[in-house]
């Protein structure tokens, strides 16, 4: 009974189960991507079709939504695994709980951030984005949204034991995403005018790094207190 | 520590545990440790805190006082270490319904870092040969429960907490489990359970019995 | 280093501690507040250009400033709580949240109640107050989070490590926020406190800010000597003294 796993086959092994548990429960993927859809095509219905105001607002809308998208969708990052009694195995594994909580917020971006990245620019056309500008949008998006499931992973660790943990979990964490929003939006902006967007991104670079290497450990606190 | 009597086999040791749920003290300064060899079985009326003392005792749950102690060293300073001897299985069973049997099997056992085994075997000494390609989620009770014992089946933990390990189990499989239990405490290994069944095989000299009464303060 | 902290871990023994240095704190900040606030009001000169809309200054400013020191000493609790495992430091980080959620509160009323006079509105995008509604936020969450749980030692460690979360974040927000609005305001009317303040005007000011910080000392230690009680009412310690105080 020799015991040989390697990190990264561990990392794997995680990130495997959880892959394949979403793909035989689609609607846990396609239900945030059709609310992020939703939610940008009720702001031209709410403001008026001129295209001048959508150009103007669009960076900002596209935005707004994918931070929601994101929060709805992070809800169901533990919360099946903590009702099934296998959040309390993975914490009393001998793995790192660092590389099983990175393992799990890697699978659920990959299952909800990437197709909001990827249905993004057709977005932008309804919206009326400057055409120069959706090479930003892509990018703050590829680097945005990990930020924002790192950070919400923390939020939902902290309120996955509750039972009403919705409406706090968006008290917990929008108030986390707003330096995303702020440099996404800019840089989009900035893009739009022709002007240089890279040291927006370079910061958004950096907190992706910053909360690569600290949101876990938080998240794993955080998950020892609710499954306490 | 020198109100314990720890020896150089004991495996856990509890130290003055005190456990406080909504208001109400489950115990008090509870003490007592686990050698090597032991089956101990957990008994007292609902709500006496028998999970609550089985959560503490594997690093799930923080007591309000005192410690837990492997091989002498405060568990919450040695989690790795501890993680690695220790098998435990609340009744929550850990199996996910969208995965099969042998998948659940396969990642649990993954999880607890063995990478050489042989699935189908183990799980036809639970009684599942036939249901590796199930998916959990179709199994009876009963299957569902044994999807998550099969992992006693393959390892090298000393340490096994289980909380009700037989709910669901029929009588043949109890039989086997406590044959399980007796050879695991043979070699070396100990037992924590709580059941509300009784035990054929397991009988009084085998059996160390700790009561937990219900307290009304 | 820390040694000193540990027999504070026990209960009774926090307690004990906190029941005495109440008193000190409570009298001392009832004066440096009084002192502060008549020779504000009262005494300092006016100001040439803001006449006297701008004595608010006196609450505003130490209402800011300790609301975000108030953040930080909740961290800092939370922080030992987690580290070191002693549950009077998670309390200490519960009992200051709402209190900061006060003062930050009494800062964003005061600031925009000035703003009236000296803008024309009562809320503008200002980087200061932007980021003083974001600490709101952050103590309105742990508030919220520690509200939630039903088992009090469990929702006190759950509060401290968003606190800890959100002090990390702080900084980021900060600086965000003054780079958005520098982007999206290129002429606000400034009305920074000068820096050339006459000494009139600054000596109540820092006595004020003094004070402020010892009133939210002493409004800590209530909270922090009644959370003490409510978790070990089932102690006897607390049933002693329960009865002792009866008696009288």
């Amino acid at each position: 009974m020799k015991r040989g796993i390697s990190y990264t086959q561990a990392f794997a092994t995680v990130l495997k189960r959880d892959l394949k548990i979403a793909v035989r429960h689609r609607g846990d993927i396609f239900n945030p991507l059709l609310f992020f859809v939703m939610v940008v095509t009720l702001f031209p219905l709410g403001i008026g079709p001129e295209p001048q105001v959508l150009t103007r607002i669009a960076p900002g809308i596209i935005w707004v939504a994918a931070l929601l998208a994101s929060m709805l969708s992070l809800e169901r990052l533990f919360k099946a695994d903590f009702v099934d009694g296998s959040l309390e195995q993975m914490l009393l594994s001998p793995q790192p709980l660092y590389l099983t909580v990175l393992a799990k917020v890697l699978a659920h971006w990959i299952l909800t951030g990437v197709p909001l990245i990827l249905v993004s620019p057709l977005l932008a056309v309804l919206l009326h984005l400057e055409e120069n500008s959706y090479g930003a949008l892509m990018s703050t998006l590829a680097l945005g949204t990990p930020v924002l499931s790192l950070l919400g992973a923390i939020g939902v660790a902290l309120t996955v034991g509750l039972r009403k943990g919705g409406v706090l979990l968006s008290l917990l964490i929008l108030p986390l995403y707003i330096p995303v929003l702020i440099f996404a939006t800019s840089a989009i902006d900035a893009a739009g005018m022709n002007l240089p967007y890279d040291g927006q991104l370079a910061i958004i670079g950096a907190m992706l790094v910053g909360s690569l290497t600290l949101a876990p450990f938080a998240v794993g606190a955080s998950l020892r207190v609710s499954t306490n | 520590m020198t109100h314990l009597t720890t020896t150089a086999n004991t495996l856990v040791s509890a130290d003055k545990l005190t456990c406080i749920r909504e208001e109400r003290i489950l115990f008090d300064e509870l003490s007592f440790s686990v050698n090597e060899g032991e089956i101990i079985q957990i008994e007292g009326p609902n709500g006496a805190g028998k999970t609550s003392l089985l959560r503490i005792l594997a690093g799930l749950s923080r007591p309000y006082a005192g410690a837990v102690f492997y091989q002498g060293e405060d568990i919450t300073r040695c989690r790795d270490e501890f993680n690695e001897n220790l098998l435990y299985l609340g009744h929550l069973a850990g199996v996910k319904s969208e995965l099969t049997a042998e998948e659940n099997l396969n990642f649990n056992l993954r999880l607890s870092g063995y990478d050489q085994f042989n699935s189908g075997e183990i799980l036809a000494k639970v009684n599942l040969k036939g249901f590796e390609e199930a998916l959990a989620g179709h199994l009876s009770a009963g299957q569902h429960r044994r999807t998550a014992l099969a992992r006693l089946w393959h390892t090298n933990c000393k340490i096994w907490i289980l909380d009700e390990p037989f709910t669901a189990i029929d009588k043949r499989g109890v039989a086997e489990l406590e044959q399980l239990f007796l050879e695991h405490a043979a070699s070396g290994g100990c037992v924590i359970l709580t059941t509300h069944q009784d035990m054929g095989l397991i009988k009084d000299e085998r059996l160390r019995k700790l009561k937990l009464e219900y307290r009304f303060i | 280093m820390w040694k000193w902290l540990h027999p504070y871990a026990d209960p009774e023994r926090a307690y004990q501690l906190s029941d005495k240095l109440l008193p000190w704190f409570t009298f001392l900040a009832i004066a440096f507040i009084a002192t502060g606030t008549v020779w504000g009001l009262a005494f300092a000169p006016t100001d040439y250009q803001q006449g006297d809309s701008y004595r608010i200054i006196f609450i505003h400013v130490p209402a800011a400033s300790m609301s975000m020191a108030a953040y930080m000493g909740m961290a800092t609790a939370a922080f030992i709580g987690l580290v070191w495992q002693i549950k009077a430091a998670d309390w200490t980080a519960a009992a200051i949240a709402p209190i900061g959620a006060v003062v930050t509160f009494i800062a964003l009323f005061t600031g925009a109640s000035w703003g009236k006079p000296m803008w024309g509105t009562w809320w503008v995008w200002d980087a200061r107050l932007t980021s003083e509604l974001v600490l709101l936020f952050l103590y309105l969450g742990v508030i919220a989070l520690y509200a939630s749980f039903e088992d009090k030692v469990l929702a006190a460690r759950a509060a401290g490590i968003l606190a800890i979360v959100g002090v990390i974040n702080i900084p980021i927000i900060k600086y965000s926020v003054e780079w958005w609005s520098s982007l999206h305001q290129p002429s606000t009317i400034r009305i920074t406190e000068k820096s050339t303040m006459s000494t009139d005007m600054l000596y109540p000011l820092l006595i004020n800010i003094f004070g402020f910080g010892l009133m939210i000392g002493a409004l800590t230690l209530v909270r922090f000597k009644a959370e003490i009680l409510a978790r070990n009412a089932m102690r006897p310690w607390v049933r002693e003294m329960a009865l002792a105080r009866g008696a009288k």
